[in-house]
């Protein structure tokens, strides 16, 4: 691999656990992302949980701006989109986390229901990749 | 002041997490699938972003857990023990989107920041598939009194 790619992987990582553990150690809060997003929703707007996406969402903006090295496209239809969206978003509710929640806080939590997500949807993840290019070859 | 406080520091926190999401590679959906593309080309990267991000945030929980509140509000927030069965079907569902896309929702969040409206289709329909899921999910609650002491047992 090459060592920019690791070096870079290894601090978003780090970078991802800080701001994940800082939650959890001054406010309390669990950094799931997709528990934020559907809180938005349901039950209510939460202020905590909204400023934490708020903040997710002006670095995006703030990356374009300083024009770091980052994706242009998807690379991706509209109808994989939105497929991929209703698995996500059904999914990431029935489980209640995601990669963040259950892969990053759950399982620093030594978690077993976390373990169990995030073998769960690693494996499914991969299975699914596998038939989509190698057996449908899309 | 502390609330105050405590929103103001969520969302610096998500600046940072967003900013490690971009440079971990995971808001390229290519990256995430070559790590989930364990069968062809595999790209391993993902791998150290979630082992670095884990060894990072264990030693906050660690403290958190050992002082048995969080320092700016009250209560530390206890996710569930019990496992249930939404746990890993809804897991499995989320992998299944998850490889169809290369995009869980935190890169979908910097996307909204970088892009929205190429994102706009994956935001939408996460909405309605988390509402489906919330209904499924208020609909088991409220299973009659008869079923109320079965242990959690799915009926197809």
């Amino acid at each position: 691999m090459d060592t920019r790619i690791i070096i870079f992987a290894l601090l978003g990582g780090s970078l991802i656990g800080l701001s994940s553990g800082l939650l959890y150690l001054f406010n309390g809060r669990i950094a799931g992302i997709s528990g934020m997003m559907s809180q938005l929703i349901f039950p209510r707007p939460q202020a905590q949980a909204a400023a934490f996406v708020v903040g997710v969402i002006a670095a995006g903006i703030a990356a374009a701006w300083l024009g770091m090295d980052i994706p242009k496209t998807l690379g991706l239809g509209v109808v994989a989109l939105v497929l991929a969206g209703l698995l996500v978003g059904f999914g990431t509710r029935l489980s209640n986390g995601c990669t963040s929640g259950h892969g990053i806080c759950g399982i620093s939590r030594l978690s077993p229901r976390s373990f169990a997500a995030v073998a769960t949807f690693m494996a499914t993840g991969g299975l699914t990749v596998y038939v989509l290019r190698h057996v449908i070859g899309a | 002041m502390r609330a105050i406080l405590s929103i103001a520091l969520s969302l610096v926190l998500g600046l940072v997490f967003g900013l490690g999401l971009i440079l971990s590679g995971m808001t390229d959906t290519t990256k995430v699938i070559g790590f989930l593309d364990v069968a062809g080309k595999w790209q391993p990267a993902l791998a150290l972003v979630m082992g670095a991000g884990v060894a990072t945030a264990m030693p906050f929980f660690i403290i958190a857990r050992r002082r048995g509140r969080a320092l700016l509000t009250a209560e530390l927030a206890q996710p569930p023990k019990a496992f249930d069965k939404g746990l890993i079907i809804g897991s499995a569902i989320f992998g299944i989107g998850w490889g169809v896309a290369g995009l869980c929702p935190g890169p979908v969040l910097v996307w909204l920041g970088r892009d929205p409206l190429q994102i706009a289709p994956f935001v939408l329909a996460f909405f309605v598939g988390a509402f489906f899921a919330q209904k499924l999910i208020a609909v088991r609650a409220s299973k009659p009194l008869d079923q109320a002491h079965e242990p959690n047992i799915q009926k197809a």
